[in-house]
């Protein structure tokens, strides 16, 4: 194997790691606190927000814009890691 | 200046304006007609994006569907913006890198078989063909409405404007008109926010609004609205109720992952420049798309929270806790004309009194101790609560005027994006890709306008004559991309071993086990009658809602294609080097 599929696997894997993490974070916020620990999670509140209501109808957005946004970030110091980064 | 003239003043401006849009903006090669010459930078893609998906279900009925929801409501909020992230990323990225014009393209390279792409065109042109029907709709609504002409003189002004910047600019003239629909359809939904949200908390922050308490009282605005919907027979609003904790998520999945494998949304990736901007413009669009999501659900039950408040005004069961028939405001009275808003005084006592009679624990109670006989608002539908919040809050006409060009506008962009996805898949899929590979480039473009101007009478006619189930079939659109488009397209990329059968295999069984089990309780192609269950939570398998089997539907595409792929020959050596090439930003293709 050449020295330059080696470094695609390594790029790949890395790539791989960091969507894991985004992806855990994804289902973190929306299924398991909007959704599934939602109903205990309403005891705490968050300024007149029952938390877990926050998290199913505002908390959650606002994860999913900075999920986005570090994953392009970090996609991008990746890219210029590996020297996969387009001009 | 009477209201329906400002109102047909301000719409006939925004008209002008998407005209000379679409004057300014013209396509004049095949690239810029379906990819706007891959040149929109990544910001103003975003907000086209947001405009191009956001359509008239989004503008007119979230804000409802969440009033009457409450917690529940937020799979709605969660699944169409938490597909974005799926979208940026599992599919927008590499998609560009392929660096084509169309989805079933790349279904068709990717899976080297033109089988797998004829799949893809149909079940493109299915999704987007009945996801446009509404639009149509939509717009000729908002005008019969809140303008108060007949339906098909708005659908036809609709229709010609559409026509004029999709034909003639093709993806430019729609990237171009969608941004400034954007500005108009988010300046529309939150300056009545503002002003409801000022009124209520004094707030004018509607997303902080909503947290905050009563203006002048140390309650907060969710415990009062908690406490008064369950004196009133509800469930809390805060809490669960409306829908399983089961059907909730798996409602929130599907509609996820429908809107990662719509391809209206994924071809606007197509049109940035770089890997890197797809990323970052799938950021873009959900920044724009979150102002108004965050701002739906401030809206929503800050609406049930004025109409109930004005229903009930005092306690209730007392004698002045109810508002007298006979004094309703004035929205009431003009809602009540259009039908969508109905009262009937069933006990006649002359004032009005709205519960949960569905509750029927409740219901005894409250006809043995108030002497209620049923609720008194007989008709009321979820739309009113975006259209009539100005007139409840006692805004100026010129904010009514706004409501109504923005919600033409959520559906005018909507549906361009759709008719775009169709042309290109009828002009570049079929056409060039099928039967007439050796089409000029002057002609191709051509076919995609002849074929953009057919689509628009066809939905036109449609949005004029809709098919007695077009409520249905949006869940039908989002069933279909899930189950089908979103599985394979990530299977493309993530599994280089994964082969033509296996992704042919997994298209088919997604579609029809989706396809088989929505009809079982919505009728044969939506006949009605020929339902063989019973389209309740007791008739559903497992209790699985049809709106949400989609997740399922994808589950079982996955499986299929996996198992088919261990039984099958691996895919050709080119092909597992295109999937190397799409994941890396930067390589020789």
């Amino acid at each position: 194997m050449s020295q330059e599929d080696l470094s695609r696997q390594a790029y790949w894997r890395a790539h791989l790691r960091l969507l894991g993490i985004c992806l855990a974070i994804w289902f973190l916020v929306s299924f398991v606190l909007g959704i599934l620990v939602a109903q205990p999670l309403n005891a705490i509140q968050l300024g007149g927000y029952p938390l877990g209501f926050w998290f199913a109808q505002q908390g959650s957005i606002y994860t999913f814009i900075i999920l986005i946004f570090v994953y392009a970030w970090r996609m991008n110091v990746l890219d210029r890691k590996f020297n996969v980064h387009e001009e | 200046m009477d209201q329906q003239t400002l109102s047909l003043l301000v719409v006939g401006a925004t008209f002008a304006l998407y005209i000379g849009i679409a004057i300014w903006a013209r396509a004049g090669s095949t690239s810029e007609f379906y990819v706007a010459g891959r040149g929109i930078n990544p910001i103003a893609n975003g907000m086209a994006t947001a405009a191009d998906w956001m359509s008239a279900a989004s503008f007119i009925s979230m804000a409802g569907l969440i009033a009457f929801l409450g917690f529940t409501g937020g799979a709605y909020l969660m699944g169409w913006t938490g597909g974005y992230v799926l979208m940026a990323l599992l599919l927008a990225p590499y998609l560009r890198k392929f660096g084509k014009f169309t989805v079933p393209e790349f279904i068709g390279d990717r899976f080297y078989s033109k089988a797998a792409r004829i799949i893809a065109v149909i079940s493109l042109i299915v999704m987007s063909v009945t996801y446009v029907i509404g639009q149509m709709r939509g717009v000729g609504i908002a005008f019969s409405n809140i303008l108060e002409v007949p339906l098909a003189t708005g659908l036809i002004a609709g229709m010609a404007v559409v026509f004029i910047y999709a034909v003639l600019g093709g993806m430019k003239g729609i990237t171009y008109t969608q941004i400034a629909q954007y500005v108009i359809m988010i300046f529309a939904y939150t300056v009545p926010a503002i002003f409801i949200a000022i009124t209520l908390t004094g707030n004018p922050i509607p997303q902080l609004g909503l947290g905050s308490t009563l203006q002048g009282e140390d309650t907060y605005l969710l415990e009062a609205l908690d406490k008064t919907m369950v004196e009133l027979g509800f469930h809390a609003y805060t809490a669960v109720g409306g829908m399983s904790m089961l059907n909730m998520f798996l409602l929130t999945l599907a509609l996820m992952i429908g809107t990662a494998g719509l391809p209206h949304v994924i071809i606007r990736f197509f049109t940035v420049p770089r890997v890197r901007d797809a990323r970052k413009s799938a950021g873009w669009a959900l920044v724009f798309i979150g102002l108004l999501y965050t701002t739906a659900p401030a809206v929503g039950a800050m609406a049930i929270w004025n109409l109930v408040n004005t229903v009930h005004p005092g306690e209730i069961g007392t004698e002045e806790g109810h508002l007298a028939h006979a004094d309703k405001p004035a929205w009431m009275e003009r809602w009540e004309q259009t039908g969508l808003l109905a009262f009937e005084d069933k006990n006649e006592d002359g004032v009005i009194q709205y519960y949960n009679d569905a509750n029927e624990e409740f219901a005894a109670m409250a006809e043995e101790e108030y002497g209620w006989e049923g609720s008194e608002i007989v008709t009321l539908d979820r739309d009113i609560m975006v259209l009539a919040n100005p007139e409840i809050a006692g805004l100026p006409s010129w904010v009514i005027a706004l409501v109504a060009a923005g919600g033409i506008a959520a559906a005018l962009s909507t549906a361009a994006g759709l008719l775009l996805a169709i042309s290109s898949a009828i002009s570049h899929d079929l056409l060039k890709g099928v039967f007439m590979p050796r089409i000029s480039e002057k002609n191709e473009l051509m076919a995609g306008r002849i074929a953009m101007a057919v689509a628009i009478l066809f939905a036109g006619y449609l949005g004029l004559n809709p098919p007695g189930f077009a409520a249905e079939v949006v869940a039908l659109a989002f069933g279909l991309a899930a189950a089908s488009l979103f599985p394979t397209l990530m299977m493309g990329i993530f599994m280089k071993k994964m082969n033509k059968e296996g992704a042919i295999a997994g298209m088919l069984v997604g579609l029809l086990t989706t396809l088989l089990y929505i009809f079982t309780y919505k009728g044969w192609f939506f006949f009605s009658g020929t339902a063989m269950l019973p389209d309740n939570p007791d008739g559903w398998l497992l209790g699985v809602n049809p709106t949400g089997f989609g997740a399922i539907g994808a589950v079982f595409n996955f499986i299929t294609a996996y198992i088919v792929m261990k039984f099958t020959a691996e895919p050709p050596k080119d092909i597992q080097d295109l999937v190397e090439s799409v994941r890396v930003p930067r390589s020789e293709a």
